[in-house]
């Protein structure tokens, strides 16, 4: 690696161009771009040692257009500016990668964006995030808002729940699914009054105070729900202090857009039995597919209890998209796979299939799932079919006018459809 | 794209208008037909198995409200096994078969292999996996309708606490249909508890009728039940709306005292928190004025050693907890003196060399934690007695983790303070802080006092370390959360006074409290950080100032 590198820098340096030489041995290589320490390490590991794995079970099955995938791994530390560096070095580097996979927050999203587009890379992003953007060289495979909170909103709403208690955590993705939340339920009739939101740091423990609040709010007469976007460990405390206060699902269920089943490994789940949590995916889901999966899974890391969880389903999907574009396109050259991608159809895990959109956003079901007092979900409600991811929310004023088209002639992130113009390809910021 | 469950509506036999969804509605008469038949037919005979077949089927739907009425057929019933059926259902272990007709009871769901019995004869059927039997799924309103059912099953019989938690599920429930059922309960009930709970539910029933001296019982009740439907008969027109109401100011200004209660006990126990963190940093910054900034990971440390004395017992949480009080002790302690041995010695009078230095320990133990543990976060379990929460009344509950965190507080701050006043050591080291020189022309080895302080000061951060453990998450990164607030504590409270501590640890946790419901978490914190800069501009010496202190 290191003679290799002196003799790029040395060629280089002499002013030869080197005739695309990453591209066209007999390797496509993919770029891996989660944090593997910090404190986003607990969710991210995961899904590195989930793409070695689809990397791995494809090589088996041939390779792709008969050369061999070569995994390239690096770890960005959960340091949001790494994200960027190593994305850049990814794209440019010796390694030159045709595809990354990566991220998790918002923030490390937000960091890679301009890297990618400037550099021409491809970036398959598996979380479910805030949406409000839309990039040509992003693909969104987790759930835009309209994927994930509307529904398990309007799934509540059909459970009588009449009051509700936005709680997140003080970050980009909570403040804008919260905005688009509160803009949703006064649409719906939904008095001021009836709406309670607070936002808490990252790593908050000091609950007492505010559940007691949530639980004084909800005894007013009215069903009453907590929706949850709180993220990271600060959800332990939350959950204990939510059972050492009595507080079951059955007097107030709490739907979490951030809490799944690596999540719940942690805790006791024992009191926590009916809350609820909304995704895409559970573990639990009653499919072949799923099964397969699990006991690949299993096999891979030599964990009879690993799980797994929605944003791996999201890799899944998005790996097996870029596979099938790839293979329609005959080439891994980014340009050609950008088009190639749109339309293309994949089976999921939840025994149907997912396309992708030509917003780069799939479709997917919507699930809500009740924790069990064994860490999983059971399913108690589901979307009849698919929902197609929205990259601009429709009940946000500035937005509702907005839409994503990638297909040529269009080409545009954010086109206005009243004045049909697009206002810019980047996002929202 | 939202499913609605559409639940029939029955009118209302009450006069008053009623707070409550379809649903309720539906419990209500579930729960009335159950009180009935508890007490008038509790003998139960033996149904064919082509019947238990049936009812088993008839819960075999995705339908949810099919599923509740299929529940409530098989409380009905007189199969034998219906009790058994209703609890496997409600943990989820109620099974079919995926390629067959038969029904299973999975009798533990741990691991990917369960063993499993036939539901109606209770045979041994072997072992099932997800790919072979599928279990029925439950649901938020299903489970409430369930709890119910098993509870009213055991209303007439069951012991003492099951029949007081079917009484108090009949509060607001109780309607034409059930109220003789109700009084007849009472009747025959000999738990005063068990009868005030009764008693509350058939007057809120009366009061509901119309009736003006039921509303007598219900003074000062404290059930959100009550409150709710006084609420609502309060703003109708019914004749008794300003009796009600009168009833109803009653209970509010009961409910505002203990809610006043309950915030001064949260706002103290955040402020014990604050106080063991920071106490061991008086002792430290405050006495010898080591600016130590590895401080939060020596709390670190405290917190691993719970963890670690915990995984070298299995299975007995609490006493590991006990045996890590020491432990955290003596290991933070232990780490302590090699910090003041290794480095700060040799930095006495550089308060910024050692600032820079003690900043560098602390990212180094970070990062050795890191390295021989994982940078996860581990769990800490809670013993029994440090679960749930002592309810004094429905009002008023104190969590016990809370609690116990604020009695062991007390409990170090006394035996430091006694230390410090009362043992030959405490004696030491107030002679060496007040003056050096002096002490040393009197004996006193102080070299050695600095030693034994930095390790004292180390120790009580071990210990609360092994508080917080039950209350946050133990990682690498436990520290980092502490540093800053056990600083602004110590500054505010009066460099080199315990009390001080003591009493600006508790008042800062009260008026981020009461803070806190106003304006959230994040700017509470910014006020009262705000407040302590403004209040040391003011007085710089802090609230309790030493006296005779020479700087």
């Amino acid at each position: 690696m290191n003679k290799i590198s002196t003799t790029t820098a040395l060629l280089l340096s002499m002013g030869i161009a080197l005739p695309a030489a990453a591209q066209e041995d007999d390797t496509i290589r993919v770029g891996i771009l989660h944090s593997l320490s910090g404190t986003m390490a607990i969710s991210e590991s995961t899904l590195k040692d989930e793409m070695l794995m689809l990397i791995e079970e494809q090589n088996e099955k041939g390779g792709l257009l008969g050369k061999k995938l070569e995994p390239v791994v690096m770890d960005p530390a959960s340091d949001w500016s790494r994200y960027a560096e190593q994305a850049r070095d990814m794209l440019t580097g010796d390694d030159q990668v045709d595809v990354i996979f990566g991220g998790w927050t918002s923030a490390s999203r937000k960091a890679v964006l301009p890297v990618v587009e400037e550099e021409n890379g491809l970036l398959f992003y598996p979380v479910q995030y805030e949406g409000e953007e839309s990039s040509e060289n992003i693909f969104y495979t987790g759930a835009a808002p309209n994927q994930q909170a509307i529904p398990a909103v309007d799934y509540l709403r059909s459970q009588g729940v009449e009051r509700w208690a936005l709680l997140g955590t003080d970050y980009v993705y909570p403040r804008t699914t919260n905005k688009i939340l509160e803009a949703y339920l006064k649409d719906h009739g939904v008095a001021d009054e009836d709406i309670m939101v607070n936002y808490t740091p990252f790593g908050f423990s000091n609950w007492q105070s505010i559940v007691s609040d949530v639980a004084d709010f909800g005894s007013q007469g009215k069903k009453t729900a907590v929706v949850s976007t709180i993220n990271g460990d600060a959800n332990v405390p939350f959950y204990t202090e939510l059972s050492n206060q009595g507080i079951s699902a059955s007097d107030i269920p709490v739907v979490a857009f951030s809490v799944g089943e690596q999540e719940l490994s942690g805790i006791d789940t024992g009191p926590l039995v009916g809350h609820m949590a909304a995704w895409n995916y559970f573990m639990s889901v009653d499919s072949d597919a799923n099964y397969d999966f699990i006991d690949n899974w299993v096999e891979f890391t030599g964990d009879d209890m690993a799980v797994t969880n929605d944003p791996m389903e999201a890799h899944y999907i998005g790996f097996n998209m870029w596979l099938e574009a790839v293979r329609e396109a005959g080439t891994a050259d980014v340009d050609a796979v950008k088009d190639s991608i749109i339309g293309v159809t994949v089976p999921n895990l939840s025994g149907g299939s997912s396309a992708m959109m030509p917003n780069h956003h799939i479709t997917k079901p919507v699930m809500i799932g009740e924790i069990q007092d064994d860490g999983q979900f059971s399913v108690v409600w589901e979307t009849s079919g698919n929902v197609a991811g929205d990259a601009w929310s429709d009940y946000l004023p500035e937005s509702q006018n907005l839409i994503s088209d990638w297909r040529a002639p269009l080409r545009c992130g954010k086109l206005n459809v009243e004045s049909m113009t697009c206002e810019d390809g980047a996002g929202a910021e | 794209m939202t499913s609605t469950h559409a639940t029939n509506v029955q009118p209302k036999s009450v006069t008053v208008p009623q707070v409550g969804s379809d649903l309720r509605h539906c419990l209500t008469v579930v729960a009335a037909l159950l009180v009935w038949l508890a007490l008038v037919s509790p003998v139960q005979a033996e149904v064919t198995p082509q019947r238990a077949q049936t009812l088993l089927q008839a819960l075999d739907t995705n339908d949810f409200d099919a599923k509740a009425e299929a529940a409530q057929a098989i409380a009905a019933s007189d199969a034998a096994q219906k009790t058994r059926w209703l609890e496997a259902l409600l943990d989820g272990r109620l099974a079919r078969e995926r390629r067959g007709e038969r029904f299973y009871i999975i009798t533990d769901d741990s691991g990917r292999e369960w063993p499993i019995i036939d539901a109606i004869t209770y045979e041994d059927a072997g072992t099932g996996s997800r790919r072979s039997v599928d279990a029925f799924r439950i649901n938020n309103a299903l489970r409430t309708q369930l709890q119910g059912l098993i509870a009213s099953l055991s209303l007439g019989a069951g012991d003492e606490a099951t029949r007081l938690d079917a009484a108090k599920r009949l509060i607001g429930e109780v309607d034409a249909q059930s109220v003789d059922a109700v009084t007849t309960q009472l009747d025959n009930e000999e738990s005063s508890a068990v009868r005030a709970e009764l008693e509350t539910a058939l007057a809120l029933y009366r009061v509901e009728q119309g009736d003006v001296t039921a509303l007598e019982t219900l003074s000062g009740n404290l059930d959100t039940r009550v409150r709710n439907s006084l609420t609502t008969i309060a703003n109708s027109d019914a004749p008794i709306a300003a009796d009600a109401e009168e009833v109803l100011a009653g209970i509010e200004n009961k409910r505002a005292w203990y809610e006043r209660g309950q915030t001064l006990f949260f706002g103290l126990s955040a402020g014990s928190v604050l106080v063991l963190a920071a106490i061991g940093l008086a002792i430290t910054f405050g006495v010898m004025g080591v600016i130590n900034m590895a401080h939060g990971e020596l709390i670190m440390l405290g917190a691993y050693t719970t963890w670690m004395i915990q995984q070298l017992l299995p299975g007995q949480p609490g006493l590991a907890l006990l045996l890590a009080i020491p432990g955290g002790f003596l290991v933070a302690g232990a780490f302590g003196i090699l910090i003041e041995r290794s480095v700060i010695r040799f930095l006495k009078g550089r308060p910024l060399e050692t600032l820079l230095a003690t900043f560098g320990i602390s990212l180094i133990l970070q990062q050795l934690v890191r390295t021989v543990f994982s940078p996860l976060n581990r769990r800490v379990n809670s013993p029994d007695w440090l679960q749930g929460a002592w309810h004094l009344n429905e009002a008023l509950s104190l969590t016990l983790n809370r609690l116990g965190v604020l009695i062991f507080c007390l409990v170090v701050f006394a035996a430091l303070w006694a230390l410090m006043r009362y043992t030959r050591l405490g004696l030491e080291v107030r002679a060496v802080t007040q003056n050096r020189a002096m002490a040393r022309s009197m004996g006193v080895r102080a070299a050695r006092v600095d030693m034994l302080t930095f390790g004292l000061g180390a120790g009580v951060a071990g210990l609360a370390g092994v508080a917080l453990s039950q209350i946050t998450n133990v990682g690498p990164n436990l520290g980092q959360s502490y540093i800053v607030d056990s600083f602004l504590v110590v500054v505010f409270g009066g460099v080199g006074n315990l009390w001080g501590t003591l009493v600006a640890g508790m008042s800062l946790g009260v008026i981020n409290q009461v803070l806190q419901p106003w304006v959230g978490a994040v700017l509470a914190k910014v006020i009262v950080l705000i407040g302590v800069i403004l209040f040391i501009q003011k007085r710089p010496q802090g609230l309790f100032a030493p006296k005779g202190r020479t700087s």
